[in-house]
């Protein structure tokens, strides 16, 4: 990989000497040049929200493995795309999809597939935590319950996704108390561990810290790091920092006002190696954003 | 690192990624029969109004003449019994209960909204004794209202002022409510735009508050209103009776309603009675969708949206 | 201002006239009739001698009746505040919401005439051939019911509504289909708001008076047969109202005596469903 000079210095202006060391912590788990049999593949997704073109032409893989960031500005599109790939846009009024997605090579909108089959698969964590009013056990066992997965014995069960979220030790001695009592990050986790629990082998994560404290954020990306090797992970986020630190690959977006209604329709500018994309971007646009400049 | 040993969750298994899966979990048996129960309990309410709108209309088809609106109640010529009386009565009634609630609610609405202060204990008083009241079950206004009058002395309680009274106590809290609720619909910056102009609080109530709210208390008082002229039970508390061959002449006349004059005829044997119940039932209803659409009319064309 | 404030105070005002205008009647008649023989007697003819004071079978004909009408109104109420709150679109919601709050329009001395003159008859009788009197339990509770379930659907509509949008998200992201999410998600976030709907439902259930009064019969009759008629409290109430009652005699004070318990009954079941609301608005 090479390094530009140029950049190397607004690189350490943006995110530090401390944050580059992890990520070359991590730089021994290699990630080839593409995602080599992607899981979720979208090709030409154009979305609309009525008349309004939200996003116009993406072309994206996923892989198993590795974690894919999607930045870019607010109004880019990144969380509409993300909602497309488990079709969590089927849920707006007179939202449209157009183009491609699919899920290790199946197209998640043919006609005869149920978007309730598509997110039994493709989990997804919210930007607030958002666990349901009921016990943590409870919170747990909800999707397995719903989606009628043979389980032998839900209270392993349970423990085994607390365990994955790195919640175990925390909650074991509560976990027929209310999840309200949990805090946000504590929260955030135990929305992890539910989602873990249906056995999905995506998981989409919608700006998992943006509500979160610095402390409860770095819990929650080690988290990441460590669910990577058993999941595709795809997280939106806005900050760049976290994209650098935890992500294999990162999607550059950006909004384009149009000429006429002055509607911004999203489009995806780059996507790279998130080493390449934080060191040497191929479109100015890009490396604009990444350095602060965008304006 | 977090010292939190984490151990990965399983993860989907190869024979498990097929989408299409034969199965539509929303149109599933469960999911069908549940959404068809929901149906159900709403179609439910709007057939047992349609029925009782139907089987009422056929029942007094034969008595919605003329004799109905033009004569008095009479047990002698059951066939041509009429409802004048009860119509004129409910009228009176309509009015006066008007003219002693809606400034005594729209005053005390402004009290609490505009004046008042909610740490004072007298005023969480107030609060808490509005929503009390609202729920209170109107045949005890009725026994309030007798209650009340026999205190002060009254021999005969089935007087207009005395209708009116009971009605207006039944139907105060919920003036107070709707027109609470109209004056807190009034955007905070038109409030606090007048009062950076320099006008009292007074004057911003006066001028801006409550002009703009009329719509939204006319609405809340008219809906009230169409309520009043349908009770019957405070009425009956009051000896109301239904044999009044005269027409009401002022708020110290003796007088009957038109509730009063359907439950009478209802539990009379004569079929008569029950057709010219059913007709008089017609009447009110068509009184009270007159108010209703009326009260949608204000709210459709004056109601202001912010 | 001292005007405003006066007007605010007529609603204490009232509510100190209602204790005040129920008591004096009442002190008087528990002078004549023991508090305990009137709570636990189950005798009741106040008017032909021997006369005997027990409210038993009023308060009987009064449960019977709120419970029939409450097992008519608690699930299709529920179920039509489903409908409107998770599976129909704001334009169908605007639109279905006042028919059915129409329901609640009708006066309910229109509702005892229905009960009397077709639900008595051309249901229970024709329809369903069962054996039941002119006046019954039965048909004052269906009746009764269906006026208050635009009582229940409003209120329960509004607390599921206020559930938050996170919720419902996060249920259908693991898998769960409307169903699911309504009953799992959805109506457990919203229980205290749709307990306090049913506890409202109750207190009007308790004190309507004109459905009974013409449908539910005029007889005290301590059963559980809601085939049978039987008197409720407001019925005996509205029954005793329209005879003459002069101020002061024992018919006029046993009418504030049952007026007193009514009032008392309703008082507690508001309080509870008042918590209860503001239970449910401090939830989220």
């Amino acid at each position: 990989m090479t390094t530009k000079p140029a950049t190397a210095n607004t690189r350490d202006s943006v995110y530090g000497a401390a944050n580059l060391a992890e990520v070359a912590d991590t730089g021994e788990h290699v990630v080839p040049d593409l995602p080599q049999e992607p899981v979720i593949e979208a090709t030409d997704l154009n979305v609309y929200y009525g008349d309004f073109h939200a996003v116009h032409d993406v072309n994206l893989a996923f892989g198993r493995g590795e974690i894919t960031a999607l930045i870019g500005p607010s109004g880019c599109g990144k969380s509409t795309v993300l909602r497309c790939l488990n079709r969590m846009n089927d849920l707006v009024i007179g939202a449209r999809v157009t183009g491609a997605v699919t899920y290790h090579g199946q197209n998640v909108y043919g006609p005869k597939v149920d978007p309730i089959e598509v997110r039994r698969r493709i989990g997804m964590v919210f930007q607030k935590p958002n666990p349901f009013p009921k016990s943590i056990y409870d919170n747990i066992a909800y999707g397995p319950r719903v989606t009628g997965m043979k389980v032998d014995n839900m209270d392993d069960l349970v423990e085994e996704a607390l365990h994955s979220a790195a919640l175990w030790d925390e909650v074991k001695d509560k976990l027929k108390q209310s999840a309200y009592g949990l805090s946000g990050g504590q929260q955030q986790r135990l929305c992890i561990a539910r989602t873990v629990a249906t056995r999905p082998d995506v998981i989409l994560m919608d700006e998992p810290c943006s509500s979160l404290d610095p402390i409860a954020t770095s819990r929650i990306e080690d988290l990441m790091l460590e669910m990577r090797k058993d999941y595709a992970l795809i997280v939106v986020t806005h900050n760049m920092q976290q994209a650098a630190r935890v992500s294999d690959r990162t999607a550059f977006f950006t909004a384009r006002p149009d000429e006429t209604t002055g509607n911004r329709t999203g489009l995806l500018v780059e996507y790279n190696l998130t080493n390449r994309i934080f060191s040497n971007p191929d479109d100015s646009r890009t490396e604009a954003y990444i350095s602060g400049r965008f304006g | 690192m977090t010292t939190t040993q984490i151990k990965p969750g399983r993860r989907r298994e190869e024979g498990t990624r097929v989408l299409d899966t034969g199965q539509n979990h929303e149109r599933n048996a469960g999911s069908l029969a549940f959404l068809v129960a929901l149906w159900c309990s709403l179609a439910f309410g709007v057939l047992v109004l349609l029925v009782l709108i139907a089987s009422t209309a056929l029942d007094g088809a034969p008595r919605l003449d003329a004799n109905l609106f033009t004569e008095y109640s009479s047990t002698l010529f059951e066939e041509e019994t009429g409802v004048r009386a009860g119509i004129l009565g409910s009228l009176w009634l309509m009015v006066t209960t008007a003219v002693m609630s809606v400034p005594l609610g729209i005053a005390a609405a402004l009290y609490l909204e505009e004046f008042a202060n909610p740490t004072r204990w007298y005023n969480r008083l107030i609060e808490v004794n509005l929503q009390n009241l609202a729920a209170v079950p109107s045949v005890i206004y009725g026994l309030l209202a007798l209650g009340l009058l026999a205190l002060r002395g009254f021999r005969q309680t089935s007087l207009v002022i005395g209708g009116a009274l009971a009605l207006t106590l039944l139907i105060l809290p919920v003036i107070i409510i709707t027109t609470r609720e109209s004056i807190r619909a009034v955007p905070r910056e038109i409030r606090d735009g007048s009062l950076a102009l320099g006008a009292t609080l007074w004057q911003t109530t006066w001028r801006q508050s409550l002009p703009s709210a009329i719509p939204g208390i006319a609405t809340g008082t008219i809906l009230a209103l169409s309520r009043a002229i349908g009770e019957a039970a405070p009425l009956l508390l009051l000896g109301v009776a239904t044999g009044i061959r005269f027409d009401p002449n002022g708020i110290l006349s003796q007088f009957t309603a038109l509730p009063i004059q359907i439950f009478t005829m209802s539990s009379q044997p004569q079929e008569e009675f029950q057709t010219a119940a059913a007709a008089a039932i017609i009447v009110l209803l068509v009184m009270i969708l007159v108010l209703n659409g009326l009260a949608i009319y204000i709210r459709n064309h004056y109601q202001r949206r912010w | 201002m001292a005007v405003l404030r006066a007007a605010a105070f007529v609603s204490v005002f009232t509510t100190i006239g209602i204790v005040v205008s129920l008591a004096v009647p009442v002190v008087n008649f528990f002078g004549k009739v023991s508090v305990w023989d009137f709570l636990t007697g189950t005798d009741w003819s106040p008017n032909l001698a021997p006369q005997s004071f027990g409210v038993l079978p009023l308060v009987g004909g009064t449960l019977m009746v709120t419970a029939i009408g409450l097992v008519v109104a608690v699930p299709l109420g529920l179920g039509a505040a489903m409908y409107l709150s998770e599976y129909a679109s704001a334009r169908n919601r605007a639109r279905l919401k006042p028919i059915l709050e129409l329901l609640a329009g009708i006066p309910s001395v229109v509702y005892g005439f229905f009960a009397l003159s077709f639900v008595t008859p051309a249901v229970l009788q024709d329809l369903l051939g069962m054996e039941v009197g002119f006046t019954n339990a039965l048909s004052a509770g269906i009746v009764l019911g269906v006026m208050i379930i635009p009582t229940v659907a409003s209120l329960s509509e509004d607390a599921m509504s206020a559930v938050p949008q996170a919720l419902r998200q996060g249920s259908f992201a693991m898998g769960a289909n409307r169903m699911q999410t309504t009953l799992r998600v959805v109506f457990p976030a919203a229980i205290s708001g749709i307990a306090a709907a049913v506890v409202l439902g109750l207190s009007r259930a308790i004190g309507e008076t004109m459905i009974v009064a013409l449908a539910s019969g005029s007889q005290p009759n301590l059963s559980a047969d809601p085939r049978e008629g039987m008197q409720t409290m407001t019925g005996f109430i509205a029954a005793t109202a329209g005879g003459e009652n002069p101020v002061g005699s024992t018919s006029y004070n046993t009418l504030f005596a049952v007026g007193l318990l009514l009032f008392l009954m309703t008082l507690v079941i508001n309080v509870v469903s008042i918590a209860l609301v503001r239970r449910y608005r401090q939830a989220y």
